[in-house]
């Protein structure tokens, strides 16, 4: 039925157009029905791109390779998983999901974000609008889904790199982050268009950004996951511009996150919240645009293909519409207070905003030099990691020392003698921890080491805000110490669960760490027979068994292994080859220790038709805190989005009084 | 290919209904236009609710040992002054006409 997933998209484009026109309208002349009448338009938008994103899931599944997305992303022998996830493997199917996601998310923010005012939601609508029509035209217009052909006898089938489970959930996820940040923005263009300058729409968006910088944070993990298991190369973050691509506006996110707390409590900081918000948003739809143009693959794709072209001039008007927005309302956008002192709450998150800042435009440069470089002066230049790093570690050890003292900072000002008293506990338990690491030889990596101990301070320093918070809620009446951590938590989510989100940040950091800068890595070709050491390890190959699965055959080297010369048991590397898709990929073989978090990861790099296998070994102490890491970062995100009765009843009781002043 | 033709048909003019159901449900409003929010009662509205907040995480902070006495002592007018202030500007703002100027005097 590819005429109804076409007819469904033009329904669609369709009313995205009319919520942009028709919102634009209502909010210029203030007529209500109008508006609600453009706000129905973009749920309606939502239900016909659902319908068409069924019609390509049907032909997904029934592999129906007359529809030529189907034909060239997917086989009749691939796992149904893999072929459903086809849906956003492709250019256009990942751009009818965009399109769906924002007609979705951006229908459900307006239905709820009644808190922003009906004067800045009539405004929200159609820029939502504008952005939906957008998407909607470049999926009926330049990159359709529902073209047809005769049907081959047999699929393309999928990029065999992209046949593993963690691919099937971080595209969307990533989709989820990308598209979510379009809310915020959307809100703040309402709130300037309105010429609104109050806290409302920050208010009104605060879960939209949390649940979006969510998402993004989540599927980059998910993403190293996959990388890790499935490139085979031995790492699972290459600062390749794909990967940088949802790095960037996720630390732009991270910033605002953390400055709009400095506009709800001081009224300060507006127009860099706004200028966040507008970065965080631009750098999505250019993460979106790296991925799905070509351009960091060749140049010359981006100049032959129509898709490029499209997500720059989009790119260009949203940041100088926004920019427009921003400069014609700064006179409502000044703040009437100022900081009080360098050292305090405030303070802290601008430095850590301006740290933030500058390493995503650090990173905005390393990706777009090449692409200037080619596109100028015909060049082909690439950044490698050693840029990349040398700013991770510029801009990343001051703010993992600024996530320690921000929580022992009070807002406004905070004297010397007050603060010396707070740090004696956080700087007492770093210097220990540097001195035991130094004697367990962390010192090999001088970095590694200043990492550690700043670690340590940020872990005390959370450690030290849950104890006194917790002591503080005892003596307010709470019965017993668990109900008084939880009142603690209960009382404010944001905060608390803020400090759960700082603690996967230092577990990600000291797996990072651990795993890169004390990791052991070995190389040696091997017959059926021989051994080799690794660390503590050793790896003696015993046979090259082959094997065919549902749609590849796969060689396998089995390895016994043993640790101290205790037996491990046993392990398989090798490769796949996916015959329909002619393609090869490594099969790595990861044993991880439960205790230890570290992990031994071995990659048949070249396997000769002699039985001669060249291995790769990798012995990577507390890389799986990253992953846990993951799961810590959810549970703190969950805690900070978790509804708060008593906002909500703050929130009613000021919005019924602003309902009965108007009337 | 006509089955989803006039399933693609049908969609367009559910979605019709669904954006003209304002005007349907409501062919001759009494008021039709956009409530606005009065921005002198929002800043208030703003200023009080930074200061309550700013006051309620200053005692807390103070409680858990996070803010100092000398620091406590230091801020806590200032948030008190701020509050009040909101407070009574919010007040003056809802009273009726005739008590606005008394209330103006006295605040």
């Amino acid at each position: 039925m590819p005429e109804l997933g076409r007819a469904a998209l033009v329904v669609a484009l369709g009313l995205t157009v009319y919520a942009t026109l028709a919102g634009g309208l209502a909010a210029r002349r203030r007529r209500r029905r109008l508006a609600l009448s453009a706000q129905n338009a973009l749920l309606a938008a939502f239900a016909a791109t659902a319908v068409a994103a069924g019609v390509l899931v049907a032909a997904l599944a029934r592999h129906d390779f007359s529809f030529v997305y189907v034909a060239q992303t997917t086989s009749s022998d691939l796992p149904l998983a893999y072929t459903l996830s086809a849906f956003w493997g492709g250019q256009e199917g990942s751009l009818l999901l965009w399109l769906l996601v924002l007609t979705g998310l951006g229908a459900a923010a307006v239905a709820f974000g009644r808190r922003a005012g009906q004067d800045v939601l009539a405004w929200v609508v159609p820029v939502i609008g504008g952005v939906a029509t957008f998407f909607a035209l470049l999926v009926v217009v330049v990159e359709s889904p529902f073209a047809t052909q005769v049907a081959p006898a047999e699929g393309a089938g999928m990029t065999a790199s992209l046949q593993n489970p963690y691919m099937i959930a971080h595209p969307p996820l990533l989709y989820l982050g990308y598209v979510g940040l379009a809310i915020p923005w959307a809100f703040a263009m309402g709130a300037l268009l309105a010429r609104r300058a109050d806290e409302r729409w920050i208010v009104a968006t605060r879960r939209w950004t949390l649940a979006a910088w969510a998402f993004l944070g989540v599927g980059q993990l998910v993403g190293a996951k996959w990388a890790y298991e499935e490139v085979g190369w031995g790492g699972y973050f290459a600062w390749d511009p794909v990967e940088n691509a949802a790095l960037m506006p996720w630390l732009a996110a991270t910033a605002f996150l953390h400055s709009v707390m400095i506009q709800e409590k001081r009224g300060m900081l507006r127009v860099w919240n706004v200028v966040l918000v507008v970065l965080a948003f631009a750098l999505s739809l250019f993460g979106t645009f790296l991925t799905r143009s070509g351009i960091v693959a060749s140049i010359h794709a981006f100049a032959q293909g129509p898709i490029g072209v499209w997500f720059v001039t989009f790119i260009a008007l949203v940041l100088a519409f926004s920019l427009y927005l921003l400069f014609t309302r700064l006179p409502q956008l000044r703040s009437r207070t100022r900081f009080e002192s360098l050292v305090s709450r405030e303070a802290t998150f601008l430095y850590n905003n301006l740290l933030l800042v500058a390493f995503c435009l650090t990173i905005l440069w390393g990706v777009l030099f090449p692409i200037l470089s080619e596109a100028i002066r015909g060049e082909q230049r690439t950044v490698g990691p050693g840029y990349y790093n040398f700013f991770f570690k510029s801009f990343g050890l001051p703010l993992l020392l600024l996530m320690g003292i921000g929580p022992l900072i009070a807002w406004r000002r905070a004297s010397l003698r007050a603060l010396g008293r707070t740090f004696l506990w956080p700087l007492g338990a770093a210097i220990a921890a540097g001195v035991v690491l130094l004697a367990l030889g962390a010192g090999s990596s001088p970095l590694g080491l200043i990492a550690y101990t700043f670690s340590a301070f940020v872990l005390a320093s959370i450690v030290l805000e849950f104890a006194r918070g917790t002591r503080a809620r005892r003596a307010l009446g709470a019965p017993t110490w668990p109900a008084a951590f939880a009142q603690l938590v209960a009382h404010n989510r944001r905060r608390y669960g803020g400090y759960v989100v700082h603690a996967a940040v230092l577990l990600l950091v000291i797996g990072v760490i651990g795993s890169s800068l004390y990791q052991t890595v070995r190389e040696e070709a091997l017959r059926p027979g021989q051994a080799m050491t690794a660390g503590e390890y050793t790896l003696a190959y015993r046979s090259l068994d082959e094997r065919d699965s549902q749609n590849a055959q796969e060689v396998r080297a089995v390895l016994d292994v043993s640790r101290n010369g205790r037996n491990l048991g046993t392990i398989e590397t090798g490769k796949n080859t996916y015959p329909i898709e002619q393609q090869t990929s490594n099969e790595v073989a990861i044993r991880s220790d439960p205790l230890t978090g570290e992990d031994l990861f071995v990659i048949a790099d070249q396997i000769d038709p002699d039985g001669t296998v060249y291995f790769k070994v990798f012995v990577k102490p507390l890389v799986n805190l990253i992953w846990i890491a993951g799961l810590v970062f959810v549970l703190g995100s969950l805690v900070t989005l978790w509804p708060d009765p008593r906002e909500a009843r703050r929130l009613a009781a000021r919005s019924e009084r602003l309902r009965s002043a108007e009337a | 290919m006509t089955v989803a033709l006039v399933l693609g048909a049908l969609l367009a003019v559910l979605c019709v209904v669904w954006v003209a159901r304002p005007f349907l449900r409501e062919p001759e409003p009494v008021d039709d236009t956009l409530a606005e929010p009065e921005a002198r009662r929002l800043a208030l509205l703003d200023e009080r609710d930074r200061a309550l907040g700013a006051l309620k995480q200053l005692e807390f902070d103070h409680r858990t040992g996070t803010v100092s006495d000398e620091d406590y002592r230091a801020a806590v007018g200032g948030l008190r002054r701020e509050a009040a202030e909101a407070i009574r500007a919010l007040d003056a703002l809802d009273a009726p006409p005739s008590e606005r100027k008394e209330v103006a005097l006295v605040g």
